[in-house]
């Protein structure tokens, strides 16, 4: 495959070989483990500090945990890792630099807000694919007590929660992606581009979000030459009940009807009703936990063949916030697949 | 874009990407689920109503114990607030302001809890740089504006009294 093929359309790349995820880890808190995917996650840490004295140290620790399980379920030795991509939601990405120390890896620290995890995947398999590296890690974390502190109230503050926010997930999802050896592939990505509709409620962060994840879909669409049809589902990260609303409606204005398909992780994670999280999840590790629960064991059952999958960030600061700025927001597309599709159709699709 | 959508009421742009901010903002508005306000409403007088009754109690038993009436508020003022305190540190204040809202953020018991949430929250960062530094975060506009408000008031105040409008 020459390189024109490689780059598709105006901003995807159809990986020639398609990095595979060889290893995945899930490391939740005890909210998540009460929540509908409770059984599927690797571990459940019950304290909310981890063992440790402060909400950043914890989210650190749940780093240190899921980036050891998923070396190990990957069945190589640390060492073999070449290339870290990882981030965060804290300032200075303090929560991956403390939580990544020990493994002692050339690390990219990466912030995409909660899409973090999209960014990680896109440039893990670009590299893999690339040849720069056998073995790379891809992972991301979120807090619901260190993101709270940061961007909202400090935790014992009362305050009535408009019924459009989400709930900060306290998780890491950590991946290893390597040329061969698992059951699911990485067949392309689409990047996001920032979209900025203007508005500036950071109380609706679903809203700010999904105009973006309908950009990069519709891009993922075009450049791809493939519609709703070719994709079992498409999985956004955290837009909650009011984003997935205007998604679906975004995507109908462009022809589009993708509401027999749509998943949305921050819907998924949490019973809403039961568990008072209003519109959803939300966070980084919340689309990199239910990637590496829910819908990897998905595509190596080949219960799905395909899905787009698509982590949101709304892309705010308490700084920016306060200057009365708008909230911007990124979807990073990346496009799974079920290893034996490939071996299906004669390894060309 | 100027297609409506059948069946609307404001009868809008449909939405899209081709919303300017002020379209999308409308929308957006429209879509997302708020809290009913009378329900809000209704809770906030029962908490509101249930603290203030307390007060009330409390005040009382002081009097009746023979204390004078400025000495009575005070004391009163003072177990609120500990209560308020008491009750964030045990976790429990902010349920309370989930269910009753201003109910319960309106009395001094709001107050207290805007303080003390801060404190717990930042004394990892050390008693300066943490407690020292962001125990006001939250109340400190309260307690600025407040003192503003009263200063300006006092300044009408003397004016008028000045001009011999004097009217208490």
């Amino acid at each position: 495959m020459g390189k024109k093929e490689v780059q598709t359309g105006k901003a995807s790349i159809q990986f020639a070989e398609g990095p595979q995820i060889i290893g995945s880890a899930s490391v939740v808190g005890k909210k998540e483990g009460e929540g509908p995917l409770a059984e599927r996650f690797d571990v459940i840490e019950p304290d909310p500090m981890v063992g440790c004295d402060n909400w950043e140290e914890a989210e650190s620790a749940l780093q240190k945990e899921a980036a050891d399980l998923a070396i190990e379920k990957a069945g190589i030795v640390r060492s073999e890792l070449r290339y870290l991509f990882a981030g965060d939601l804290l300032g200075q990405l303090i929560a991956t630099s403390f939580g990544t120390v020990d493994l002692e890896l050339p690390i990219f620290g990466l912030y995409g807000a909660c899409s973090t995890i999209g960014e990680a995947l896109c440039l893990g398999a670009m590299t893999v694919e690339a040849g720069y590296a056998e073995y790379v890690m891809s992972m991301a974390s979120s807090h619901f007590a260190s993101a709270e502190k940061q961007f909202r109230f400090p935790l014992e503050y009362g305050n009535q929660r408009p019924l459009s926010t989400t709930w900060t997930v306290t998780g890491c999802g950590s991946f290893v992606l390597g040329r061969k050896g698992g059951s699911v592939r990485i067949s392309g990505i689409t990047p996001g581009k920032i979209v900025d509709m203007g508005l500036r409620d950071s109380m609706n962060m679903g809203a700010c979000m999904a105009p973006a994840a309908s950009d990069t879909i519709l891009r993922n669409f075009e450049d791809f030459g493939r519609g709703p049809e070719d994709y079992d589902r498409i999985i956004t990260g955290d837009l909650g009940k009011v984003g997935q609303k205007i998604l679906l409606d975004f995507m109908k204005s462009s022809g589009y009807d993708i509401s027999g398909r749509h998943m949305d992780c921050g819907i998924e994670i949490f019973d809403s009703e039961s568990q008072d999280t209003h519109s959803g999840g939300s966070g980084c590790g919340c689309s990199a936990v239910v990637l590496a629960s829910f819908i990897l064991p998905k595509l190596e059952s080949g219960e799905w063949r395909r899905v787009l999958f698509l982590p949101t960030g709304a892309l705010l600061s308490s700084t920016s916030y306060n200057e009365g700025r708008s909230v911007p927001g990124i979807a990073h597309g990346v496009v799974l697949e079920s290893v034996d599709v490939r071996a299906a159709s004669g390894g060309r699709l | 874009m100027e297609q409506k959508i059948n069946g609307t009421r404001t009868g809008q742009k449909q939405a899209g990407p081709d919303m300017d901010a002020r379209e999308y903002e409308q929308y957006v508005k429209q879509v997302t689920p708020v809290h009913s306000t009378p329900l809000n409403m209704l809770k906030a007088f029962l908490t509101g109503g249930i603290i203030c009754l307390a007060a009330q109690w409390i005040t009382n038993q002081f009097l009746a114990g023979g204390m004078e009436k400025d000495a009575a508020s005070a004391w009163t003022l003072i177990i609120l607030i500990g209560s308020a305190i008491i009750l964030t540190g045990l976790n429990i204040f902010p349920k309370i302001v989930t269910f009753g809202g201003a109910g319960a953020l309106v009395p001094i018991t709001g107050f207290a809890n805007s303080v003390v949430a801060p404190a717990i929250e930042y004394k990892k960062e050390g008693q300066v740089f943490g407690i020292g530094c962001k125990i006001f975060t939250i109340a400190g506009p309260v307690i600025l504006y407040g003192t503003f408000a009263s200063w300006i008031a006092g300044i009408l105040y003397w004016i008028l009294d000045m001009a011999g409008l004097y009217w208490a």
